[in-house]
């Protein structure tokens, strides 16, 4: 993906930093707002470079629309995975088979794969260890039996990947990129 | 409004369970991996639970609004930042060459590593 030009990131960095502000003082005075837009100014004209790649691409609607609806999705499979954690530490057996597995990734762009580290990562019985090119390793509390019986290296690789990051990447493809 | 006030309690009690949970975890897992697998995620749900309950308590018990606002904010801030601490920890605990729980059942990373290292020797040499 080519970069955005520096207007087009400009504005983006307003946007986004003015929305934070929006949040954080959670207020609509008029003096709030117009201080607000110039710290936003100020901060996006010295950092827009840095901060994006994509610019204003990001706020597409397809795009937003997706981010909302992956919200309520992320938090529910975080909350079921947060039970299941629930249960194999109270239970008395501790039930755990952890392993390290490999998966592989469709995504493309860097903000793209940061999230989808960060969701496995959040997701409870999963943990990013490290993250090479397309390849994820996964810190795994119970590797299921279709992943440990798996014959050669692409198959581990595809039923693991089915499991871990598939779920999330149907919302980060269109997110990201 | 009391209403409002009665699910921020549930909430904050929720919170407090998972902590407790992940406080029990990091006394019953074998090994620091597992270790991290319970207490940093079910502390991140924890704190989620606590900080927009006191959002909601406050604004039931008649303070501004803002209050469930900011604690969302912080809650968000808290979601995009946890696991990058939590990478960064098991990261440097494999790096450090601390083992795995005999366990274990598979380790991909210790192959890849092996394999990046002989495609490097290899360059060295020719």
């Amino acid at each position: 993906m080519e970069e955005a030009s520096r207007a087009s990131k400009f504005v983006y960095m307003v946007i986004v930093l003015f929305v934070i502000w929006l949040f954080l003082t959670a207020s609509l005075d008029p003096q709030e707002l117009l201080i607000g837009f110039v710290f936003s100014v100020i901060v996006a004209a010295l950092t827009h470079d840095v901060a994006t790649k994509a610019g204003l691409r990001n706020l597409h609607p397809k795009r937003v629309a997706y981010a909302i609806a992956y919200i309520p999705y992320f938090l529910w499979a975080m909350i079921m995975a947060n039970l299941d954690v629930a249960y194999r530490v109270l239970h008395p057996k501790r039930p755990i088979r952890p392993g390290i597995v490999k998966c592989r990734t469709v995504l493309n762009s860097d903000t793209g794969k940061l999230s989808l580290a960060n969701s496995i990562t959040l997701t409870p019985g999963t943990i990013t260890l490290d993250v090479d090119g397309d390849e994820y390793f996964i810190h795994w509390i119970w590797v299921p039996d279709e992943v440990l019986n798996a014959k050669d290296d692409s198959e581990h690789v595809e039923r693991a990947s089915e499991n871990i990051t598939k779920p999330f990447e149907k919302f980060l493809k269109v997110i990201f990129g | 409004m009391n209403l409002l006030s009665a699910i921020g309690e549930i909430l904050v009690l929720i919170g407090t369970f998972f902590y407790f949970l992940s406080a029990l975890g990091l006394i019953r897992m074998p090994d620091v991996y597992n270790r991290m697998q319970t207490s940093t995620k079910s502390a991140t749900l924890g704190s989620l639970g606590v900080i927009v309950g006191t959002g909601l308590w406050a604004v039931g018990r008649g303070y501004s609004p803002a209050w469930i606002v900011q604690t969302i904010t912080v809650a968000t801030f808290l979601l995009l930042t946890n696991p990058i601490s939590a990478h960064a920890l098991i990261r440097a605990a494999y790096k450090r060459g601390i083992p795995l729980w005999h366990g274990s059942v598979v380790d991909k990373y210790a192959e890849h590593l092996a394999q990046k290292e002989n495609a490097e020797s290899e360059e060295v040499s020719e």
